[in-house]
């Protein structure tokens, strides 16, 4: 199909790619200023406990040494490390060092000095006495009555008007109501109940989280660090160092990955106190195994959904219930929870919803974002109970697929009942590729030959699985994205964006949208991002909001430009009432004449009526469009050692206009390859004492090459009407498909119904054993 | 003590200490191309090639690196004149957030040149040391594989 674009639509080389390829120092870790401190923390060993003293004079005395921190020298601020817009939804729990640690690996003190030797000698210097606490790892008991209270200080709070307990360890709760579920299963035909288990999971971007802190010849704080969330970072760190945004600059260089991870303000706040108290440079860097144990993981959660069918087909109503483990902070708390409904619920529309939840503080890690983002923990469950119906029916679950998804035209009461921390938006849907997703995904799986027909009766048996997915783009009415644009005299343009690219491209994605609105190419846009002192105001990158929301901002920023240059070109040509068109580098008069752009440059910065062609363009999000999504897999289970291996797995995506098609099949396989991985083999273990026992690559097992057969991801084009170009986003749905998909496709070859991830072996011949 | 590490075919002559590890000696010289991830060899992030072999170089003391030769990723190619794999990596669209790919790219290295026809088995096996957690691994066999036939000279 040949594209009605000349840029979007377009597989351009990712702009920063060959830079990245040669090795070039653009990470955070890349960055040695002569003088630079080490900076460490020091991190508890216990689950839960009060820190009775803590004596920090020997480290302080040991030479080498230039600054320690602990709570009793910073200043007690609350605060929440979520990255997230303000006012933020998640409670201010946190503090940058409290005189309590909640879980292993909680924040104790942290040392600065000359070098990683004698940080790691000072560190050992420092006398902590605990007074221990008894401590709760599972959410189930979190909420008991006799449960420990984690947060039983008096300063946490929420700041906005939402539901908040901490006394009773309840960190945020959602109830949304439509119609009456109760009523309705129990006069349906059939009634469904299946509890899915999500488990713990580490994000595990191959960069661990770094960030460097200096003093400027002003004496302003900048940090440089690997972050999704600029503009939060510095607006958090201000407020716990209690000094004006003003004096803070934050800069995003390459960031090596980060999937949620760096949606947070991890410890931005520590170097920058350190640098603020000693006015030298430093440097903290995360060690593999500190950004398992301290940084962020996925939400443990337990979703339940009760659901009613009748026998001509009709789904009566969907009742979802979602406990989520927050650990001992509530970064995300309320709003993952909230996902899990509003990313999944609307995708079989039907009279009656309830969604429910609790999220609930405990003595393990902390959860925080992470792709998928709630809806890939409860698509698990709903793409389960979806085959059950379908089986129950005595239909193919591919067929009730087709026939109860949601389509173009309609929309969702939870929409608009479920937002994140206020009420949601109500939409309706504007584009749907899901008939197309679900017809060419199981021709290319083989659905029909291969969906219930197990023929051989030997120990390894094979089966087809399937699930539909829905995801959003933005948080509608809330993210905010800006960009400018400023010609220089060659024709070329800098584009400097608030939006953060992580590695995903989104810088290209950017450059592309520019060039296509002003008729050039790619190459003549320079992108720069992120950096709060030079790039315009952006959310962040997170919510698949960049494409969407980012580039309709570049859009508008595109469109004003475009106003100037016709203002010049129109003086130029003495011309007053010519149509322009932008096309292959020129401004094209409808009377037939042209100017190149730089034509117009040199007469704007150089020769008469001089101004600056440049102008912001601002965005925010009515809607969240979603992208939608159909997975297959195919499975091999060996009934004698219950090896599960994932022989194919194919995954259809509407992302509507695929503003760079090779980004955006990159993004699916990379999302596919982490479901698969999640659902396998990722097993975050903590012991009773809450202590991880895996924090390396050995034994949490994330999958290579030779741990994959094939994956294949396939682009269904639609148009999105609110999106740049017709886009929506891409980057979160397809790491939501694999759990349900396997849990599906091992049903289907032997049987036997997985609903605790990962599906390893030991559990595969457990559930076989049972099953017997 | 004073060694002469050398590196990208240059002799460099250096103070270090007995328990120094080359990735840190690399990095602190000026070779950022290797990359730290795990310190424990489980990822290749900072992969290099020692006398033509693929190593992590988070696991070798910088003291045995003396007397071979040691490449990393910036004695490939440059940005206005990239080797072909580094050209096949951003053209298939297997550089994501590029953290691991100089690491992958010496291993891709070391596999082409024993063998300028690899099936993707072999390329399979030849990155199976890297953790991308970007990509879902596609793009990047079929950039070496692309790349193996420029340097064959199909293409």
């Amino acid at each position: 199909m040949t594209s009605q674009y000349k840029v979007v639509n377009q597989s351009v080389k990712k702009v920063d790619g060959l830079a990245l390829a040669c090795g070039k120092p653009v990470f955070t870790s890349d960055v040695n200023i002569p003088g630079m401190l080490c900076v460490k923390i020091l991190t508890s060993s216990k689950a839960h406990a009060r820190i009775k003293n803590i004596d920090v004079s020997k480290a302080e005395a040991l030479e080498g040494v230039k600054c320690v921190l602990c709570y009793k020298n910073v200043p007690r601020v609350p605060r929440t490390t979520a990255g997230q817009g303000y006012p933020e939804p998640s409670p201010y729990d946190s503090f940058m060092f409290d005189n309590k640690v909640r879980f292993v690996g909680d924040r104790v003190a942290a040392v600065a000095a000359l070098n990683e030797e004698i940080v790691d000698k000072a560190l050992d210097l420092i006398e902590v006495e605990y007074e221990e606490l008894e401590a709760v790892l599972d959410p189930k008991k979190a909420m008991d009555k006799n449960a420990p209270i984690i947060h039983d200080e008096e300063d946490c709070h929420v700041i906005i008007p939402i539901p908040y307990d901490p006394k009773k360890n309840m960190c945020a709760t959602v109830s949304a109501i439509v119609g009456d579920t109760n009523k309705a299963i129990a006069e349906s035909d059939y009634q469904f109940e299946v509890t899915t288990h999500a488990p713990k999971a580490q994000h595990c971007a191959t960069e661990p989280h770094v960030s460097i802190a200096y003093l400027d010849d002003m004496e302003r704080i900048v940090i440089k660090t690997s972050t999704q969330v600029p503009y939060h970072v510095r607006r958090i760190v201000a407020n716990t160092l209690q000094v004006p945004i003003k004096k803070v600059r934050v800069i995003k260089p390459r960031v090596g990955g980060a999937f949620g991870s760096k949606q947070e303000m991890c410890f931005e706040d520590i170097v920058a106190m350190v640098a603020m108290r000693t006015g030298l440079p430093c440097k903290l860097e995360y060690t593999r195994e500190e950004v398992f144990v301290s940084s962020r993981i996925r939400h443990e959660q337990y979703v339940t959904i009760k659901a009613g069918l009748n026998k001509d087909g009709t789904i009566t109503a969907f009742d979802m219930y979602v406990l989520s483990n927050t650990g001992a902070y509530g970064s995300h708390g309320l709003t993952v929870m909230c996902n899990c409904g509003s990313k999944v619920l609307p995708l079989y529309p039907c009279n009656n919803l309830k969604f429910e939840g609790h999220a609930v503080y405990t003595n393990a890690p902390v959860a925080g974002a992470y792709r998928g983002y709630g809806a890939t923990q409860s698509a698990f469950t709903m793409e389960i109970v979806i085959d059950q119906m379908a089986e129950k029916l005595g239909v193919d679950p591919l067929e009730f697929r087709k026939t109860h998804h949601i389509r173009e035209g309609q929309g969702s009461e939870i929409f608009k009942a479920l937002g994140e921390g206020k009420e949601g938006v109500e939409q309706t849907i504007k584009s749907c590729g899901l008939p197309e997703c679900l017809r060419i995904g199981s021709e290319e799986i083989g659905w029909k030959d291969k969906w219930n027909k197990t023929k051989d009766n030997g120990p390894i048996k094979r089966g087809v699985g399937m699930a539909a997915l829905m995801q959003g783009s933005s948080v509608p009415e809330i993210d905010m994205a800006s960009a400018s644009l400023k010609m220089n005299e060659d024709g070329s343009f800098n584009l400097l964006a608030g939006a953060t690219d992580l590695g995903t491209g989104s810088d290209t994605v950017l450059a592309q949208i520019a060039a296509e609105s002003l008729g050039i190419s790619e190459e003549d846009i320079i992108v720069y991002s992120s950096d709060t002192d030079l790039t315009p105001f952006d959310v962040g990158a997170y919510a698949s909001s960049t494409t969407y929301l980012s580039g309709m901002a570049v859009k508008n920023a595109a469109e004003e430009v475009k106003k100037q240059i016709v203002q010049v070109v129109s003086e130029m040509l003495n011309e007053k009432d010519a149509e322009y068109s932008f096309e292959e580098g020129y401004v094209k008069s409808s009377t037939g004449k042209k100017l190149t752009m730089s034509d117009v440059a040199m007469r704007a910065l150089y020769q008469e009526n001089q101004f600056q062609i440049g102008a912001i363009g601002s965005a925010i999000s009515h809607s969240s469009p979603p992208p939608f999504s159909a997975h297959f897999v195919e499975v091999e289970v060996d009934t004698e050692t219950g090896k599960v291996t994932v022989l194919k797995y194919v995954a259809t995506v509407d992302c509507g206009t695929a503003i760079n098609p090779k980004l955006a099949e990159g993004q699916t396989e990379g999302a596919v390859l982490n479901g698969i991985s999640y659902a396998m083999t990722e097993n975050y273990i903590l012991n009773d004492a809450g202590k991880m026992l895996n924090p390396n690559f050995k034994y949490y097992k994330t999958l290579k090459t030779n741990d994959i057969k094939e994956i294949k991801a396939i682009l269904i084009p639609t148009y999105e009407p609110t999106g740049p170009y017709g886009a929506k986003s891409v980057s979160e749905i397809s790491i939501n498909g694999a759990m349900p998909a396997i849990s599906n496709a091992i049903y289907n070859a032997t049987g036997v119904r997985l609903t605790d991830a990962p599906f390893t072996p030991d559990r595969v011949l457990a559930a076989l054993k049972a099953l017997k | 003590m004073e060694v002469v590490l050398n590196i990208n075919g240059k002799d460099l002559a250096l103070q270090i200490e007995p328990g120094d590890i080359l990735i840190n000696t690399l990095r602190n010289n000026g070779y950022f191309g290797p990359k730290r991830a795990c310190d424990t060899g489980d990822c290749g992030a900072c992969t290099i090639l020692l006398d033509g072999m693929p190593v992590n170089s988070c696991l070798i003391f910088t003291a045995s690196a003396v007397g071979k030769k040691i490449e990393t990723v910036e004695s490939l190619g440059t940005v206005t004149n990239p080797h072909p794999l580094q050209k096949k990596f951003v053209e298939e669209g297997a550089v994501q957030c590029g953290y691991c790919i100089p690491g992958m790219l010496m291993s891709a290295k070391a596999l082409l040149d024993k063998n300028n026809n690899p099936t993707e088995d072999e390329v399979k096996a030849a990155l199976s040391g890297h953790l991308c957690r970007c990509t879902g691994y596609v793009k990047q066999i079929k950039a070496v594989i692309s790349a193996a036939e420029e340097l064959r000279g199909d293409k």
